[in-house]
């Protein structure tokens, strides 16, 4: 039998099974358990009996984590050796001999020793710890145990539990010492915070005093925990892991694409996991993906609602239906869509098709943040209907990545973890075009190459013109890969600068955008330029291929570009004027799904929109600003109660079923085949899967592109004195509307402060402040000052956090800020 | 009789021994130059043929270790001088540190120029202060004197040696764990291999030796090959600083050809001090080797023998008990000791240490019973050959021994506390204050 790469006749090779490398390698013959097999040099045992179907109970090998050979549950028997071996630290050689416990008294009784001295001191309080019924010591006790306790001594104790961070307790008691999670916390996120101390049977997990487990990964410790020692905030003591309901899922959160396992008690999600995808994220995810899921069960809209006299009324779903049809009727080919990053791609795609056949308009656009027309030709042109591509097998691949303006622990933490470890396991050389030299900069190895908020486009044209002849020169490598953040949608030029970077580098691009929904609206067409597959509306054979999918004629699909999100804004509150000067307006209602005015780059200005536009229809899982004003509401359901999918940054697809069963709600798609009904127009049933097969038909495609824009960057200009640039972007944990009801996950996130270099701190007269005043025209926010490394005449603050809520005064990237010390 | 063979110890009631002028005087340096003329390659082959083994305890080849160094490899190399001497009973290197720390210095040069190291360390055990401040003060003597340094007498060879003190973990003894301690993490023992020849001290090639065995290096290039082969035996040539401890008139070290055997090392120790006069049992080299009875004491002490005779020489540090001592007592103290000691990385150790305790406790006050007797010989069984390293060996190492030669003893544990069966007042020495 050979495993791997097997020598078939004929050549013709089988697809190599997972775990083992993919390129040829040489064989060695071993035998395990009387069974010969033929297997990559190096494999290590624990690996090989796992391919072959031997299980050798372990604690403390994690094939994701190194070797440390500790918990000695593992011990086999190696021909010719003395003693029992850990099988997960043995590399095969040829001719060796392996025994499992399934063979040999030796290895046998070895494992039956040390699962006796593992349960020694382990409580046995399996009845109220979380792990019972998933537990790898309590499975393993079963296998490998004898059933007896001949220990008659005192188990040592704990005051418990004591907690690493304020989402994560510990209960030393239950710690077998296998330190998977000192481990992953130093190997996998880099963040050595968590350590063994004290020694012997004392041994114990532990964070410093003053110095809590600081880590954006920190619930992946729980998972990989071999016992119960680990346990979260949230989940603790709230369910039996045979109560659970458990399905797939992929994470809402962000464009990682995380596979997840959401599990479900009596129809509400109490907890969830990172699911192992190895082409994505391994067997990890971040704290946001696992612990921010409370919002699914808080504060939802359960009922359409109807403004009655002024006042929003529980109304039946005839009723809402009614109303939101005759309203929409009545402005077809004047109305907005704006949706959000909460959506699906089949969602998103129900809504484009939406606006096309039943509202007769372009004018929809899913970015609800700061964009610009030069973003929407950059995505029609590099992104949109875009087969797979960059991969994250790419990036550990690459000999070079640049990141340009991304904080990918921020806003893509799976893309951290992966470059992490490129740059650690495979020597991955990367690079950080931004204006912080950010804790992750570290973690990745990744050099900085500063550049002040704003300046991204004239440092991507220098990089361009050689002005970095390395970079440039690593950028030429095959293979090498640019990874550009969503907020130089709000730097002019930066885009096109990236875009021809990468043309004439030969570098590959990717668009990493923030949202998890984003790409997928992107590729279903909700730009007021695209329709589905990034086919452009000002293409004829493009409308008439959507038509005939949508079963429509070509000349009834909208032929004009549509407005932005901008537009639609500006277009609404110019109607006044409008209807004054006796002219028709040009925006008589709205369509608004999944988005929240504090997101907005200028809310003020989408609430006096959504105050003045005549009709307004909002679907929505929340009650917001915009429900508020919303002659329509019609409930939505959150992921957890659907089925859909999200496009990853990669643009790889994320199908996931319903994890809530039988849930009341409608998905976006449903809510809107209804109301096409109620318009009478031929829509088709709505539901996910007839969406996702008109979608799969229309992306990727190969349908001609517009061109990549071509905007030159802006001369820099100095700020005044007193100013300076603003670099920000959202932490990954901050004031989001999805990580409501979690406390203990909120009270993990960063510290608010600000951030600028002593020269700059120097320059602003601030340079002894502990606090800092940054005030635009709109207010002004006073934070805590941190000398760091930033570029010089850049200040950094988060975007949209607990005490900084710079977006709400009109605070954007590459913008000005007036900054003053001291303040209260 | 086999005569004591004073070499490294030869000049030690010579006062000033331990300063540059005092070890001069005594013939100290004068290998440094001889070997610096020396290719390096030729050294470690001197070394090699003089068969000379590590006196740290395991006793593997000094000269084997050395060539396992991979040479003009482009990297740097380091020597690590093992002076975490922590073995219960073991009192040779310390010793050798105070009266002689010039001799440890000049191995350390030579053995540092033989791998191509140009950097050294001393791990010296954090509770000898008075051992650090003497090599510590004899290194800055030798760089004074241009025997440590930049170009070591227009050699063209550089070496800096540091002096470091441990923090007080008897693991740090076990080499990868003091490799780990010296780079600032936690002592515990590493996963090999990679070995330190290859992976130590910063991820790279690495000697860890034992402070004797360095030692020994000036003279074996003073004096040659034959003439280090004429000591000892075939197997284990070379003479060995014993330490001789426990009940003996006269404790102390005792140089001697391999080979000696107990019952002339405890002659020249004056016999055996208190009880009825006789040898009740023996370690031939700390806690960590099993212990023998006054039927081994004609047994050579060599390597070979004394593991032919169940043991091991260990440190070569023969500890010896009379008649008023209780087997159960004496391993309950050895394995509280490993307890405290086990560094908790590995089940087997951690765990297996705490509970010998709890039933050897138990035997202590007379309330151990039969079936603890096989428990534990079968939790020793189950730790030793499975724990991470030595450490956990050792620990598993006392209790079967005594219960091979001494069962009666543990059987008696059984309904009568250790200290009515061998009251401690039996074995108490009273010296009148005048008569010191």
């Amino acid at each position: 039998m050979t495993l791997g790469h097997p020598e078939r006749p004929g050549g013709s090779a089988e697809p190599p099974l997972s775990g083992l490398p993919v390129q040829p390698v040489d064989l060695v013959t071993v035998t395990v358990d009387g069974i010969a097999v033929r297997v990559p040099k190096g494999t290590l045992v624990i690996r090989l009996a796992e391919l072959m179907g031997i299980e050798i109970p372990r604690f403390c090998d994690h094939p994701l984590l190194d070797p440390v050979a500790a918990c000695r549950m593992c011990l086999i028997e190696i021909e010719g050796q003395g003693k029992p071996q850990p099988a997960c630290a043995i590399a095969v050689t040829d001719g060796m001999v392996v025994k499992t416990q399934r063979t040999s008294d030796m290895a046998f009784d070895a494992q039956e020793g040390v699962m006796e001295f593992l349960l020694l001191n382990h409580p046995l309080d399996c009845p109220i710890c979380d792990k019972g019924g998933e537990c790898p010591l309590q499975n393993q006790a079963m296998t490998a145990g004898q059933g007896e306790a001949r220990f008659e001594g005192k188990k040592r104790t704990f005051p418990k539990p004591i907690s690493v961070n304020s989402e994560i307790l510990l209960d030393r008691e239950r710690c077998v010492s296998c330190a998977r999670c000192t481990r992953f916390a130093d190997q996998i996120a880099g963040d050595p915070m968590l350590e063994l101390m004290e020694r012997g049977a004392k041994q114990q997990v532990g964070v410093a005093p003053d110095a809590p487990f600081d880590s954006y990964y920190s619930g992946n410790t729980i998972q990989i925990c071999p016992v119960g020692a680990l346990t979260s905030s949230l989940y603790r003591f709230r369910s039996r892991p045979f109560d659970l309901i458990s399905t797939p899922t992929a994470c809402e959160h962000c464009a990682s694409g995380c596979a997840l396992r959401t599990d479900v008690r009596r129809g509400v999600v109490t907890r969830r996991l990172a699911w192992d995808d190895p082409a994505v994220n391994e067997e990890w995810n971040c704290d946001k993906g696992r612990f921010a899921f409370r919002y699914t069960a808080d504060g939802r809209i359960e009922t359409p609602l109807v403004r009655r006299d002024g006042e929003l009324r529980v109304a039946s779903w005839p009723e809402a239906l009614d109303a939101a049809a005759r309203g929409l009727a009545a402005s077809r080919g004047k109305v907005g869509v704006l949706t959000g990053g909460r959506l699906t791609r089949e969602d998103a795609y129900a809504y484009a098709k939406f606006a096309r056949v039943a509202l007769d308009t372009n004018d929809i656009d899913f970015r609800n943040r700061v964009a610009s027309d030069e973003e929407a030709q950059f995505l029609a042109s590099s992104v949109a209907g875009r087969p797979l591509g960059p991969t994250y097998d790419d990036l550990e691949r690459a000999p070079f990545v640049l990141l340009a303006a991304l904080e990918t622990e921020d806003e893509s933490p799976i893309i951290f973890l992966r470059l992490r470890k490129a740059a650690r396991d495979s020597g991955v050389r990367i690079a950080s075009l931004s204006a912080v030299n950010s804790r992750s900069l570290d973690k990745m190895h990744a050099t900085w190459l500063p550049c002040a908020a704003g300046g991204e486009a004239t440092a991507l044209r220098g990089i361009a013109d050689g002005q970095q002849g390395e970079v440039l020169d690593a950028l030429r490598q095959p293979g090498a890969v640019i990874l550009v953040g969503e907020r130089l949608a709000g730097v002019p030029g930066a885009l096109s600068a990236a875009a021809a970077l990468s043309a004439a580098t030969g570098a590959k691009l990717a668009w990493v955008p923030r949202r998890a929904g984003d790409r997928g609206a992107l590729d279903a067409g909700a730009l007021p330029t695209l329709l589905p597959g990034g086919r452009q509306v000002s293409d004829a054979g493009a409308r008439s291929d959507v038509a005939s999918v949508w079963g429509v004629a070509p000349d009834t699909l909208p032929a004009a570009a549509g407005r932005s999100t901008d537009e639609i804004i500006d277009a609404i509150l110019g109607d006044a004027a409008r209807v004054e000067g006796e002219e028709s307006r040009l925006v008589d209602a709205l369509l608004v799904a999944g988005i929240d005015a504090e997101d907005w780059p200028d809310a003020d200005a989408l609430r006096q929109a959504l105050d003045e536009v005549p009709f307004l229809v909002s679907v929505a899982t929340h009650h917001s600003d915009v429900t508020e004003r919303a002659d329509v509401v019609f409930p939505a359901a959150v992921v957890a109660e659907k089925a859909g999918g999200f496009t990853d940054w990669e643009g790889r697809v994320r199908s996931f079923g319903p994890a809530i069963r039988h849930a009341t709600t409608f998905a976006d798609g449903r809510v809107l085949a209804m109301v096409a009904d109620a318009m009478d127009i031929p829509f088709g049933s709505g539901d996910v899967a007839s969406l996702r097969a008109e979608l799969d038909r229309l992306t990727p495609s190969d349908a001609p592109r517009a061109s990549a824009p071509q905007i030159a960057a802006e001369p820099s200009v100095d700020p005044a004195s007193g100013y300076a640039r603003l670099a920000t972007w959202r932490l990954l944990l901050d004031r989001g509307r999805l990580q409501e009801g979690e406390p203990h996950l909120a009270a993990t996130a960063r510290p608010t402060e600000a951030q600028m270099s002593q020269a700059t701190a120097q320059a602003l007269g601030v340079a002894g402040a502990a606090r800092v005043t940054l005030a635009t025209e709109a207010g002004s926010v006073t934070v805590p000052l941190r000398i760091a490394d930033v570029a010089d005449g850049t200040v950094w603050a988060p975007l949209h956090s607990e005490g900084c809520a710079l977006l709400a005064i009109g605070g954007r990237h590459g913008g000005v800020v007036r900054v003053t010390g001291g303040g209260a | 009789m086999t005569p004591l063979t004073p070499v490294i110890t030869e000049h030690w009631d010579v006062p000033d021994l331990f300063t540059l002028e005092g070890y001069r005087r005594n013939g100290g340096y004068r290998a440094l130059p001889k070997a610096l003329a020396m290719d390096p390659d030729a050294i470690i082959g001197t070394v090699k043929d003089t068969g000379l083994r590590g006196r740290g305890g395991a006793g593997f080849p000094t000269g084997l270790k050395w060539s396992f160094v991979p040479q003009n490899d482009g990297k740097p190399h380091y020597l690590v001088v093992n002076a975490d001497e922590s073995e219960p009973g073991a009192c040779k290197d310390v010793p050798i540190m105070i009266a002689n720390p010039h001799a440890l210095i000049e191995g350390v040069i030579i053995s540092s120029y033989a791998i191509r190291a140009n950097h050294a360390f001393i791990y010296i055990r954090g509770e000898v202060p008075q051992a650090i401040r003497r090599v510590a003060t004899a290194v800055r003597e030798a760089e004074q004197a241009g025997l440590v340094g930049d170009n070591i007498q227009g050699s063209g060879f550089n070496l800096k040696i540091t002096v470091h003190s441990g923090a007080g973990a008897y693991i740090c003894g076990e080499e990868t764990a003091l490799l780990n301690s010296l780079e600032g993490l936690r002592g515990q023992p590493r996963l090999k291999p990679p070995f330190p020849a290859t992976h130590g001290l910063y991820a790279l090639p690495t000697v860890v030796n034992n402070v004797e065995t360095i030692t020994n290096v000036p003279w074996i290039i003073n004096n040659g090959v034959e003439w280090f082969r004429q000591f000892g035996t075939e197997k284990s040539p070379g003479f060995k600083v014993f330490a001789v401890s426990g009940h003996v008139n006269r404790p102390g070290i005792y140089e001697a050809p391999l080979g000696i055997t107990m019952r002339e090392l405890l002659e020249y120790a004056g016999g055996v001090r208190g009880g009825d006069g006789t040898v009740k049992f023996w370690l031939p080299g700390g806690s960590s080797v099993p212990m023998l009875t006054a039927d081994h004491l004609d047994t050579p002490l060599t390597y070979e023998a004394m593991v032919d005779a169940g043991s091991m020489l260990g440190t070569g540090t023969p500890m010896l008990f009379n008649s008023t001592i209780s087997v159960v007592k004496s391993v309950t103290r050895w394995l509280e000791f490993y307890k405290h000691e086990s560094c908790g990385k590995c089940t087997p150790c951690r765990e297996g240490t705490y509970w010998i305790t709890s039933v050897l406790d138990r035997f202590e006050h007379g309330a151990g019973t039969d079936p603890d007797l096989q428990l534990l010989e079968e939790v020793c069984g189950r730790i030793m050959g499975r724990s991470f390293c030595a450490l956990g060996d050792a620990a598993a190492t006392p209790y079967p021994a005594a219960v091979k030669y001494f069962r009666h003893e543990f059987q008696a544990a059984t309904h009568t506390p250790v200290d009515e069966s061998f009251p401690p007042a039996a074995g108490y020495v009273f010296t009148e204050v005048a008569a010191r």
